[in-house]
């Protein structure tokens, strides 16, 4: 992008001033190089974003932000419903809740490397993943209810997860307010048997170890140490969120027309919160937080069972479990007021700072772990919440390293079979159904997650603690 | 990746076109039905290259307030199918679209993860970058961006 375009606050701060039916400003947090190499539809959907009834502030993007829909990835906003405010289902996204989760083995690479081949194997033999997959769980009516209702506590009571998660998880585990009857029949009929499955695309789960450590103290309140091995898994509210997001996105372009609000391109088609539709659409995405929450705590479950196979006294503790597609109710000070917000993240983690009431005592005294997905080659990182944020983003952060290049141009440019070979002698084993899978999600088709996370951090937005390796990364 | 059909005249055909994280479907054709159907091409081969025997007939209808509206409709149509039935469609027929309203058929087969390595699962058809319209040389063309 042209960088006369913006106004420079700073050398990771960069501002759209306000013009056309802009209502407030749109602030791009990156570094000089990021935002050079970011893609101009990052500029005008975080202007379109501005121009939404009830917006709060800014329209943000975070250091990752590429071009999305309607929404860039990377963006946030907040809403306001005594001032008009929306609630955008193309804001949140088709894959509602897509989040991810971090649990600690308890184990050193030293322990695992000797078996990272039998235990590559059985984690994609027994975690469903890809198009195609069955997941083993099939939910009636009423089971469906109760998961839509319950989150991870429901699949913690059926047996497929740990009581102990709750605390660490959004939430609670348990989003409230979702309301299973604004469910559509089609929605639910997509997800009666994809409980406990991956999914696609950039979804996976991956076996790392703690390449760097960035904050000793922070690191040992997350229970980091250098060559410990986690297990992290990226997923989401899978059929049901997507089903959820596409009736909505069609029925919000009518309503947004009728409650006269003009919207620059039809996937910002939003409602007034203060609307049947827009509390139709905040049941049901609150309950497709809940089949994401349930989803990864069943994968988790899947997980455990691999690793006790390997290792008997391994349980894997959940550090974290975080969204980044979501809209959720905060409360936020502006201009010194504190006010409550509906704050849309469409490809942004929540990031609260030390202190935050809603962190569990442990972990409360440091700040929220942020967890940032890279891609298969290149790492992932573990970051704490900053108290800073909630000034600059209303508590965000980057999700993570965002793509750099098409699926198109990818598979143009890598062949999967190479890849895997070549990550292989690095000691990266890779399990995919689709070696043009593995294309499309090349190490190289994504930004480097190194510069995302130190401009996240030279923004305030979040502070770097680990730096993780991979050594096994299963692929849907 | 694209794709015309056989014979030059019938001037059919799809392509891919980039998106940052996502992929662009595009279908022309004579008709708005012929182009609904090779976006639907395109569909698929964002999921597999491989052959996708058409063994079982689903049959689809689906409306919308406008025939761009009503693109979405249809691919969202088949990834629901491809969702619930967990099948694979490699042929399409748009029977009819009138007004705002079309039926049409797809032919498919349980998907068979080792034969067609499915590569990505389509979660969505979006507004973005969609787009029906008659072009100059009279072909339509149908194009929107699909959430992977």
């Amino acid at each position: 992008m042209d960088l006369a375009r913006f106004t420079r606050i700073d050398p990771t701060t960069w501002q759209i001033e306000p013009h056309g039916a802009m209502r407030v400003p749109a602030v791009i947090y990156a570094d000089e190089n990021l935002i050079r190499d970011m893609d101009d539809k990052v500029f005008e959907q975080a202007a379109n974003v501005a121009t939404l009834p009830g917006i709060v502030q800014a329209s943000y993007a975070m250091p990752d932000a590429h071009w999305g829909y309607g929404f860039p990835i990377g963006g946030v906003a907040a809403f306001d419903p005594d001032h008009g405010g929306i609630v955008s289902a193309g804001g949140v996204g088709f894959d509602i809740s897509c989040g991810v989760r971090t649990m600690l083995t308890g184990l050193t690479a030293a322990d695992v490397v000797p078996v990272q081949t039998p235990l590559a194997d059985s984690l994609f033999r027994q975690i469903p993943a890809g198009v195609g997959s069955k997941g083993a769980i099939t939910l009636d009516a009423i089971d469906m209810n109760a998961m839509l209702s319950g989150g991870a506590r429901w699949a913690v009571e059926r047996g497929w997860g740990d009581g102990r998660d709750l605390e660490r998880i959004e939430e609670a585990g348990q989003m409230a307010g979702a309301k299973p009857e604004h469910v559509s029949d089609r929605a639910k009929e997509r997800q009666r048997r994809e409980m406990g499955t991956l999914g696609s695309g950039n979804h996976y789960l991956e076996v790392q170890a703690v390449a760097e450590i960035f904050d000793a103290a922070v690191a040992q309140v997350f229970g980091l140490a250098q060559d410990d091995v986690v297990a992290t898994i990226h997923c989401g509210s899978r059929g049901l969120g997507h089903q959820i997001g596409t009736e909505f996105l069609k029925e919000m372009v009518v309503t947004a027309e009728a409650s006269g609000i003009a919207l620059p391109d039809r996937e910002l088609a939003c409602a007034p919160i203060n609307s049947e539709v827009g509390q139709r659409y905040l049941g049901a995405m609150r309950a497709a937080i809940n089949c994401a929450l349930a989803n990864r705590e069943i994968l988790g479950h899947y997980a455990r069972r691999v690793f006790a196979q390997f290792f008997p006294n391994c349980t894997l503790q959940l550090l974290f479990d975080v969204s980044h597609n979501t809209c959720k109710v905060e409360r936020h000070t502006v201009n010194g007021k504190r006010r409550e917000l509906f704050v849309h993240r469409k490809g942004a983690t929540r990031a609260f700072g030390p202190g935050h009431e809603s962190l569990p005592a442990a972990l409360r005294p440091v700040g929220q772990p942020v967890l940032i997905g890279g891609s298969m080659g290149t790492g992932s990182y573990i970051l704490v919440g900053e108290a800073s944020a909630e000034g600059k983003a209303f508590s965000s952060a980057c999700h993570g390293a965002g793509r750099a290049l098409s699926r198109h141009a990818a598979l143009k440019r890598w062949s999967g079979r190479k890849i895997i070979d070549d990550l292989a002698s690095q000691g990266i084993l890779i399990r995919s159904p689709s070696t043009r899978g593995v294309a499309e999600e090349a190490p190289g088709a994504y930004k480097d997650v190194g510069a995302v996370v130190a401009a996240a951090e030279h923004a305030g937005l979040a502070r770097r603690v680990a730096r993780l390796r991979p050594l096994v990364c299963i692929k849907g | 990746m694209s794709h015309s059909a056989a014979a030059p005249e019938s001037k059919a055909g799809w392509e891919h076109f980039p998106h940052d994280a996502d992929v662009g479907v595009q279908g022309w054709g004579a008709t708005p039905a012929q182009a609904f159907e090779q976006a639907a091409y395109a569909l698929t081969a964002i999921i597999t290259h491989a052959e996708v025997k058409p063994q079982v007939l689903v049959q689809v209808r689906c409306e919308a307030p406008d025939l761009e509206l009503l693109l979405v409709e249809w691919l969202n149509a088949i990834i629901y199918e491809i969702a619930i039935r967990k099948m694979l469609f490699g042929r399409f027929a748009v029977r009819r679209i009138e007004g705002a309203r079309l039926e049409g058929a797809l032919w498919g087969e349980p998907v068979d993860v080792e034969r067609h390595a499915p590569a990505c699962e389509p979660k969505g058809a979006t507004y973005t970058a969609l787009r029906v319209a008659k072009n100059p040389d009279g072909a339509w063309s149908a194009a929107c961006i699909v959430d992977v």
